[in-house]
């Protein structure tokens, strides 16, 4: 770990005191996991502690791990990912929250604290089902209107459930099953970890 | 007294400002907006859903398809991601290129912005002018990578290939609608190299930029659609995820090119203009800017790229294919290229964010990877959709030819918006 990163982690540290956290660095980026519970006071101290100032948010991605590692996975199912941005202090901090119930998954949402998290929290909610509490537009945000079912979940074919097309005899257009038939070039596979490069 | 209503316009999807595909529900009181409502991703094609279905090396070309006025940008931030993952080092030239080739897309990025930005608001000339010097770029595009557009020029490890020793000549044969001398006058400045041709580009962008100058830069009309409009504090571009020229505009000193340097940006001399009132017209005048940085940093990296010959790629053939000649003739390069272009590299488990200082904004790839030859989730974290974001914040109270003028100032394409 270099110097600034072993600061910021000892900054996030102090300011984190009494709660329930795990701090990693990897790749030069420092990761913080937090309890569901705690989320909206540890986003507020984020936000507001002197040392850690994030005053913008960058990126909040949903996270379906149900086939991580071809099914190893043993956590909860849902996350969502926050990329933090401190323009003030030059420094970066990524903090996953995971959803407590795989079958409504929950998380708090922080458009208060940072607005840009409106849209970000929508597309969540849309492609991933996650439900953000207390976001007051919680609107589809990038698929159809009247969508059914959360397209980038894991158990979501790649070919969707329906297509559309002109029916002539109805004179509009209707949805009915898909017909193409997803094909796989190449197969997913996992190797040992001396394989790679 | 008769009643007075709001009145509901939706603007688009299909018009002409709208950079595309936007709906959006405008709640107007008059002329004066009251609420703007953007309904985007009528151009969602699943791009991160697919790329977990495709090899690593597959997936770049989607990248050139998000903001498809910045193709090699897009590219550039995924090949880094998935690099820091594999922790390899690039090759120092290839490093070069990409900067270069950074800013020649950061050139052809503004260039169609001004375009379209002044189309919008009235400047018909603009637009016929950048497209003018886009058509060099492209040129450029096209000898490196063989497409116009949609380059695929980046590869995990390095670039493709190295710069072409030649440029291609327009043909008489091919174009009888010229004479003789009108083709050897178009060939004149292609006799040399690609660097040749680059640096002839760079001696004439800047007479250029000043043309643009003195269509718009004190133009009255010009002024009055974009001075004070569409003003926003620092704080509050902070807090609406604004970044790159949307946040400089409004006086934040922030360049990922310079406070997180990527690449061969801390080697280079240029600088960051920073707007003073956060209006349409100061983020006009930084862009302007920084075409004329863009062309000082290319100036810098022809130079460099001149007296430094040496490999764009790695030379780990787990991650990048051998050459063909010892393909041919070697069993062991033989296996790897065969392997690399069906099973694909694997790329170790983990998990990176990376962002570089897009044309637009903050572009941010963050990758997960489970060990696979896919990537697990791959997010985009395009800039653009921030900016639209902030669309409703910064129209209220405008008139509605405003929502034009913001448009443009946004910078909005939607391939990477809706991805």
């Amino acid at each position: 770990m270099n110097t600034f990163l072993h600061g910021l982690a000892n900054s996030l540290q102090n300011a984190l005191a009494g709660k329930a956290f795990t701090l990693t660095e990897r790749l030069d980026e420092l990761t913080l996991v937090v309890r569901d519970t705690d989320w909206v006071s540890v986003a507020l101290i984020l936000r507001d502690h002197p040392d850690l100032r994030f005053e913008q948010l960058v990126d909040v991605c949903g996270m379906d791990y149900c086939d991580y590692g071809q099914g190893q996975w043993d956590g909860r199912r849902f996350a969502a990912v926050y990329h933090l941005l401190s323009v003030g202090l030059n420094q970066r901090v990524r903090v996953r929250v995971f959803a407590p119930d795989d079958d409504f998954p929950l998380v708090d949402s922080i458009v208060d604290i940072w607005p840009a998290a409106n849209w970000y929290e929508r597309e969540c909610f849309d492609l991933y089902g996650i439900v953000f509490k207390g976001h007051d537009d919680l609107r589809r945000l990038l698929t159809d209107y009247g969508f059914i079912g959360h397209p980038f979940r894991k158990d979501f074919p790649l070919s969707g459930n329906v297509e559309m097309r002109y029916d002539p005899d109805q004179h509009r257009v209707i949805y009915q099953p898909v017909t193409v038939e997803e094909r796989v070039l190449v197969p997913r596979t996992l190797r040992e970890d001396s394989y790679s490069a | 007294m008769p009643e007075i209503r709001n009145y509901t316009l939706n603007f688009g999807p299909q018009h002409p400002a709208a950079h595309g595909v936007l709906r959006m529900v405008l709640e107007l009181d008059g002329e004066v907006v009251m609420r703007a409502d953007p309904h985007i991703g009528l151009l969602h094609r699943g791009t991160e859903k697919l790329a977990e279905h495709k090899t690593f090396l597959q997936s770049v070309p989607y990248m050139d398809r998000l903001d498809y006025v910045s193709m090699m940008c897009n590219e550039h931030a995924y090949v880094m991601a998935i690099e820091k993952l594999l922790q390899i080092e690039v090759p120092i030239r290839a490093q070069y290129i990409r900067v270069l080739f950074d800013e020649i897309t950061r050139i052809l990025n503004h260039l169609l912005w001004i375009g379209a930005h002044a189309l919008d608001v009235g400047a018909m000339t603009m637009f016929l002018y950048a497209f003018r010097e886009r058509e060099d770029l492209m040129d450029c595009y096209e000898a490196v990578s063989g497409a116009r557009l949609h380059a695929a020029y980046y590869r995990p490890g390095g670039v493709y290939r190295d710069l072409p020793d030649s440029m291609p000549q327009y043909d008489l044969a091919k174009m009888p609608k010229h004479n003789a001398g009108d083709i050897k006058f178009m060939n004149s400045n292609r006799q040399g190299s690609m660097l040749d041709f680059i640096e002839d580009f760079t001696q004439r962008f800047p007479t250029y930029v000043d043309e643009y100058e003195t269509l718009l830069t004190d133009n009255r009309i010009w002024k009055q659609r974009t001075v004070g409009i569409g003003v926003i504090t620092p704080e509050r571009a902070l807090a609406k995820g604004l970044t790159g020229p949307m946040l400089r505009g409004s006086g934040v000193v922030w360049d990922i090119r310079k406070q997180q340097p990527y690449e061969v940006y801390d080697r280079l001399d240029f600088d960051i203009p920073v707007g003073v009132n956060g209006d349409c017209y100061d983020r006009y005048l930084i862009r302007m800017e920084e075409m004329r940085q863009s062309n000082r940093i290319m100036i810098q990296c022809v130079d460099w790229l001149r007296k430094n010959p040496g490999p764009v790629i790695t030379q780990n053939h787990k991650i990048a294919p051998p050459n063909r000649e010892s393909m041919k003739s070697n069993m062991e390069e033989l296996i790897h290229h065969f392997k690399l272009f069906s099973e694909g590299m694997h790329v170790p488990a983990g998990e990176a964010y990376c962002a570089i200082e897009h044309p637009k904004g903050e572009f941010g790839i963050y990758l997960v990877s489970d060990g696979a030859n896919k990537p697990y989730r791959l997010k985009i974290r395009a800039p653009g959709f921030a900016h639209m974001q902030a669309m409703d914040e910064m129209a209220r109270g405008h008139m509605i030819a405003d929502v034009v003028a913001l448009m443009g100032t946004m910078d909005i394409v939607f391939g990477e918006i809706d991805r």
